[in-house]
């Protein structure tokens, strides 16, 4: 039986290779959400973060001889900190501002980063190797599926939920939210609010730097890896709804296999089937599919 | 004695004078248009401006009477910047020669304004035969390689290994389309069968999609028509979801050194190609590698960047004889007069304005194989020039009469 001439066995494989896909774009505009939803900051400067996160992970490898799991713990913790120096020192004065300002400055400081290590590193990219431990696959009988990639996606999904936990159903959670709503109140019961946010960028940050130790074994370590995937990003982040966690997380890996599909049915197509998707979401529901008009 | 001191000092202001008058400006103006940010930029960018400086001083030109100058900017792989770019270059800048020029799109675009303006074009980033094929011109000359090459090359002896069903991955734009459309054509007149192909948009990080359908084709052989970032992308992914365990096997139809380096011989080892230069390969191109190399982070020179010094140095020899800048007559004479440089040896250029030189057959080696960084390729075959190339009659060409 096929569908539309493609038989189902190469469908399931797209269907799960999208799923692969839509983890990564889940990660990174979850901590989009993170960031505008606490902070009114439209990042920019997340693909670079991501970009970072990979390079950490090899400078980790090469210098320190820190493999692949120490990296995962490290690289988000050192790129969060440059995350917390950034927010310190330039964001914190445009939080009364237009979206504009945030917006412009990390755009602006998008590029100067990845000329940066553009210029020292080229654009081929360095080798990363996938841990030893994870190598290999398993043959699914429609399908030959990567063991690192089912690790992405597990891993993925619990750190996404986790974060969702996290801001929805702890203490903690709902005091972020409530200084994003009244700040000068919840600052009169004795939170410290400015220390809260500039942790919740460098939280929102040391995502996207996981993210990007994630990818360095599947992709080149390159710096120009977080500019493909981040114009993406934003666009899912528009179609979930601007700030919404959850609206962030389904909509990543629903347009991963949406996209996914696409390199079946019209392989031309799949860089741009999800601009079309959040064009029509636009017209239809400009809020995004999980956000709340304000 | 001092009368002839004077007479001979204004004799050379005189010589050096008539050259000067004849340049357009007084200044010989090349620009270097390439990917400098992006997918391409290891294979071309800053290594291309540096190697075009080179053959610059190299030449003497400054003693013999020529200024030159060079300018460089990224085109972005973009047909529309990089026409804008040569248009302003040309009209404002008196820019006079336009060099290297990767993205076969782009290279086609710009083509057709030098054309237009009269100015040179050497290429050496593009690939496409369609540049010295039925879109060639007077004023454009082909140096490095193009894709009828590179299918004869790899292609050809592929086929004649057993490979001789194949599904293509390839790059959705012109280069691409062509590259596929030379290659088919060699799989084919050897009795292969091409089994199907899927296309892929330029710049593409994840290629886990493409590489099942190809798997699912059953074909014996992939072919990569692609380049640079996209190249190393699906070599690097093919290894994870255990291509070659199933009994395929991948061919890189466009293999640059720096994309090896990028891979590491570990992933790449065993891949054929076909290139036009090797730094490893004699003294001079030893030479010139050690003093390109520092200047691009350690890079090795690929072949795009050997073309580029190469052609520029061949394009000064002919400015130096007709003393003049004039786009068609440079390109003329480039043609009528032999080439001679220590990367490429001798060689003529073809009316079509194809350039005409040995190709090679590269190995990538196994990592034991391997001396040490940048000791990557081991040569399998070398193809003659004479059968290097696609033969004159057939590229549909309008400059050549029937």
């Amino acid at each position: 039986m096929d569908f539309f001439g493609i038989p189902p066995q190469a469908l399931f494989g797209q269907l799960l290779l999208g799923l692969i896909n839509g983890a990564f774009y889940a990660m990174l505009s979850l901590g989009l959400a993170v960031i505008f939803g606490m902070l009114n900051i439209i990042n920019f400067t997340h693909g670079a973060q991501y970009m970072m996160g990979a390079f950490a992970a090899y400078f980790l490898l090469q210098y320190g001889g820190l493999g692949y799991w120490w990296s995962l713990l490290l690289a988000p913790i050192i790129v969060g900190a440059s995350g917390v120096v950034i927010e310190r020192l330039m964001l914190r004065y445009l939080y009364k501002l237009d979206h504009l300002y945030g917006l412009l400055l990390t755009f602006g400081l998008a590029l100067i980063i990845q000329g940066l290590f553009q210029n020292e590193f080229g654009s081929s990219g360095l080798p990363y190797r996938i841990p030893p431990e994870l190598t290999g696959g398993q043959n699914l009988g429609f399908m030959f599926l990567p063991n690192y990639r089912a690790w992405v996606v597990g891993v993925s999904l619990a750190v996404c939920l986790a974060t969702w936990f996290l801001i929805e159903r702890t203490k903690l959670g709902s005091y972020l939210r409530a200084a994003t709503e009244n700040p000068a109140l919840v600052q009169a019961f004795g939170i410290n609010v400015p220390r809260m946010i500039t942790l919740t960028y460098g939280f929102g940050v040391g995502l996207a730097a996981f993210a990007g130790v994630l990818a360095a074994p599947i992709y080149q370590v390159s710096p120009l890896m977080g500019s493909n995937l981040i114009i993406i990003v934003f666009a899912v982040v528009v179609i979930g709804g601007m700030g919404s966690i959850m609206g962030a997380i389904v909509t990543g890996f629903g347009l991963g296999v949406i996209e996914g599909l696409t390199k079946v049915f019209y392989p031309q197509a799949s860089s741009t089937v999800i601009f079309v998707i959040m064009a029509i979401v636009l017209l239809i529901k400009p809020a995004g599919l999980f956000g709340r008009a304000r | 004695m001092k009368l002839k001191t004077a007479l001979t000092a204004l004799a050379l202001a005189g010589m050096i004078g008539t050259a000067h008058a004849q340049l357009s400006g007084g200044v010989l103006k090349i620009g270097v248009l390439n990917d400098q940010s992006g997918l391409y930029a290891d294979v071309t960018g800053q290594g291309s401006v540096i190697a075009a400086r080179m053959a610059v001083e190299d030449f003497k030109a400054e003693a013999k009477g020529i200024k030159v100058e060079i300018v460089f900017a990224d085109h972005q792989n973009k047909p529309d910047v990089g026409s804008a770019l040569v248009r302003q270059w040309i009209d404002r800048d008196g820019v006079d020669v336009i060099a290297d020029v990767p993205t076969s799109s782009v290279a086609l675009a710009v083509n057709e304004i030098v054309k237009e303006k009269n100015k040179v074009f050497l290429v050496s980033g593009a690939a496409s035969a369609a540049l010295t094929g039925n879109a060639c011109t007077p004023n454009t000359v082909h140096w490095t390689y193009d894709n009828w090459a590179l299918a004869n090359g790899t292609g050809k002896a592929i086929v004649a290994a057993g490979g001789d069903t194949w599904y293509f991955l390839t790059a959705d734009y012109a280069f691409g389309h062509d590259l596929e459309a030379q290659v088919a054509a060699v799989v084919k007149a050897a009795n292969g069968r091409v089994v199907g192909a899927v296309r892929h948009p330029l710049s593409t990080p994840d290629f886990s999609s493409f590489l099942l359908q190809a798997q699912a084709s059953k074909a014996k052989i992939i072919g990569l028509a692609n380049a640079g970032g996209d190249t190393i992308n699906s070599i690097k992914q093919a290894g994870e979801f255990g291509i070659a365990k199933g009994g395929q096997k991948l061919a890189g139809l466009l293999i640059f050194v720096t994309d090896i380096h990028a891979l590491g011989l570990q992933t790449a080892q065993g891949l054929q190609f076909t290139e036009s230069f090797y730094w490893d390969r004699n003294d001079a191109s030893r030479d010139f590698a050690k003093r390109l190399a520092p200047q691009v982070k350690g890079n090795h020179p690929t072949m795009i960047h050997a073309g580029v010094y190469a052609s520029v140095l061949h394009m000064l020899k002919a400015v130096e004889q007709i003393k003049t800048d004039d786009g068609a007559k440079v390109v003329a004479k480039m043609k009528e007069m032999p080439t001679d440089d220590p990367l490429f040896g001798k060689g003529v250029i073809r009316e079509d304005g194809r350039k005409i030189h040995d190709m090679f057959l590269f190995e990538a080696k196994a990592p034991s194989e391997s001396k040490g960084p940048w000791d990557y390729y081991k040569l399998v075959r070398t193809i003659p020039a004479a059968e290097a190339f696609r033969p004159l009659n057939e590229g549909g060409c309008s400059l050549i009469k029937k």
